[in-house]
């Protein structure tokens, strides 16, 4: 089980990114934090990651207290962050260099099957679309079975049709993959958050911190039109509203979120 | 031509195939084009010798060039000259690299060593090399070692200055991938750092080089025994202006024959590499 205890962070210029934020997450799960810029939701991922450690609490995955990256917690960044000057088969075998050739061979060609990519195997990131080289880097963050994925507004940099296809996609590698992994995904697209989460945090800013908690426990697959689906993505919109003090109710809400109000800046 | 067209769009690998070979054709084609210039401007000058508008003893036609150029090397004594003017810039090339190196990736990587090191080079950049010619031959003599720590200083500095700014350019979010997969120190270094800096390294290398040739010319002219840049001062006091000239051409092939050692040698690590003119070079 990944849990956070009153993790705060504070930058050398005493700016307060994160205060008191303290969470658990159950394995298998799939945790979505939402909020607007500055919230701090980039910066609870890496320290979740242990890119950086926060300035108070702790982060800890089964009882380990996390200070330095970690074998069991993979991280997808919002760039693929491919190495250019490796094949898509090298890069989805970076991190198993201790495996024997063969081994990683089979482990690698296992991991672009699932995301199906067999045939770009030999060929250089600079020759992918954009959705190829997030799916790879997926590969990459999934290839050496992490308990604990963390993505961080993966989809973000793709038009929409390839993000909705990549959200399936995600989800399917999830529900394949034994033991189940858990997945924490930092988005600021609501219709994402509704897709994806089992629970979504609404986060607020100055300093960053939670302010609500939704559970989203449709069941799945999800239809992305349906009634349920509408109104988990409208509650999250009003808990963001009411998270940055603008007061509007849910009902208040019916012509923005039919009018492009999916994606929440 | 509709049904080649036909067989084209069918089967991929003719199709590739008939690619290369067009691509083939457009290099030979485009090289001979380069060649035009200085081939007609050989021939006029060759027949207007010929034809007796000019004795050709200043500007001698290339036929003379070429005789001279020939007897050189049949006598033997180009290949002493050749052999002194390579040794020299290998061992200034070599050490300048190493020099450069060493002090580029110390500058790069560190924030402190950079504050420090950084402008006393800078300041001893902004000399002219020759320059240091007196005070090299004061210290190391006349003969071998103040030719070789001249080229040697011309060397340093590009390969310093490419090595440190291909350092400090590294995509921070690229080193992070290695964090994230926990390389340690040197495999961080072997695994992003190294091919991170390799092109720009290349081309450091390249333009090292080139001043390399440079500076060994200017250690040669200014006293030496043997080398190319002896045939040149030698043809000067003889009044040879061909044997100038071929001294000049035999240092244009060498130099460009080098250059192209370190592009082809570099290519097969460099074809990831995301050009623009990537593709109008063809493979």
């Amino acid at each position: 089980m990944l849990t956070l205890e009153h993790v705060g962070k504070t930058y050398p210029n005493n700016v307060r990114a994160l205060e008191n934020v303290s969470l658990s997450v159950m394995p298998g799960e799939i945790l979505v934090i939402v909020g607007g810029s500055g919230c701090g939701k980039s910066t609870l991922l890496r320290a979740v990651s242990g890119l950086d450690n926060p300035s108070q609490g702790r982060v800890q995955l089964d009882g380990v207290t996390i200070t330095a990256p970690h074998e069991k917690i993979g991280i997808v960044f919002q760039e693929p962050r491919l190495l250019p000057w490796l094949t898509v088969a090298d890069n989805v075998g970076f991190g198993l260099h201790h495996l024997s050739a063969s081994e990683r061979r089979q482990r690698v060609a296992h991991a672009l099957e699932r995301v199906g990519l067999s045939d770009k195997a030999k060929v250089w990131p600079r020759e992918l679309s954009g959705g190829q080289a997030q799916r790879v880097a997926i590969a990459r963050a999934l290839v050496p079975n992490p308990e604990v994925l963390l993505l961080d507004e993966p989809f973000s940099a793709l038009d929409a049709f390839t993000r909705a296809d990549l959200q399936d996609h995600l989800l399917s590698l999830w529900a394949d993959l034994k033991p189940t992994p858990t997945l924490v995904v930092v988005t600021h697209d609501v219709d994402e958050a509704a897709v994806l989460a089992d629970r979504i945090v609404v986060m607020r800013p100055h300093p960053g911190r939670i302010y609500e908690e939704i559970a989203a426990d449709l069941p799945r697959p999800r239809d992305r039109q349906s009634a349920a689906f509408d109104f988990v993505k409208r509650r999250v919109l009003a808990a963001l509203d009411r998270s940055l003090d603008r007061n509007v109710s849910v009902d208040d809400r019916d012509t923005k979120a039919e009018t492009g109000a999916a994606m929440w800046w | 031509m509709s049904s080649a067209h036909m067989t084209m769009t069918l089967d991929p690998a003719s199709a590739a195939a008939a690619r290369t070979k067009a691509v083939r054709s457009w290099r030979w084609s485009r090289a001979l084009l380069g060649l035009m210039l200085p081939v007609a401007l050989a021939l006029l000058w060759e027949f207007a010798v010929r034809a007796g508008f000019s004795n050709g003893r200043l500007v001698p036609p290339p036929s003379v060039i070429w005789n001279t150029l020939v007897e050189l090397a049949r006598s033997g004594e180009l290949w002493v000259h050749v052999r002194a003017t390579v040794a020299r810039v290998a061992a200034g090339f070599a050490l300048g690299v190493v020099a450069g190196t060493l002090f580029g990736a110390i500058s790069g990587y560190s924030v402190l060593s950079r504050r420090l090191l950084d402008p006393t080079l800078q300041a001893l950049r902004a000399i002219p090399s020759i320059a240091w010619v007196p005070l090299f031959i004061l210290w190391f003599g006349i003969f071998e070692q103040s030719k070789i720590t001249l080229i040697a200083v011309g060397v340093f500095f590009p390969v310093y200055l490419g090595v440190m700014g291909a350092i400090m350019s590294v995509d921070r979010k690229i080193v992070e991938v290695g964090r994230v997969f926990r390389l340690s120190g040197p495999a961080l270094v072997r695994r992003i750092l190294l091919p991170a800096v390799l092109p720009a390294y290349i081309v450091s290398l390249r333009s090292g080089l080139g001043l390399g040739w440079m500076f060994v010319v200017a250690a040669e002219l200014l006293g030496a025994s043997e080398g190319l840049g002896f045939l040149l001062i030698d043809g000067q006091q003889l009044g040879k202006p061909a044997q100038i000239v071929a001294a000049i051409v035999t240092f244009a092939v060498i130099g460009k024959t080098t250059d192209w050692i370190i592009a082809a040698a570099s290519a097969p690590f460099l074809r990831w590499e995301d050009r623009f003119s990537a593709r109008s070079e063809g493979a």
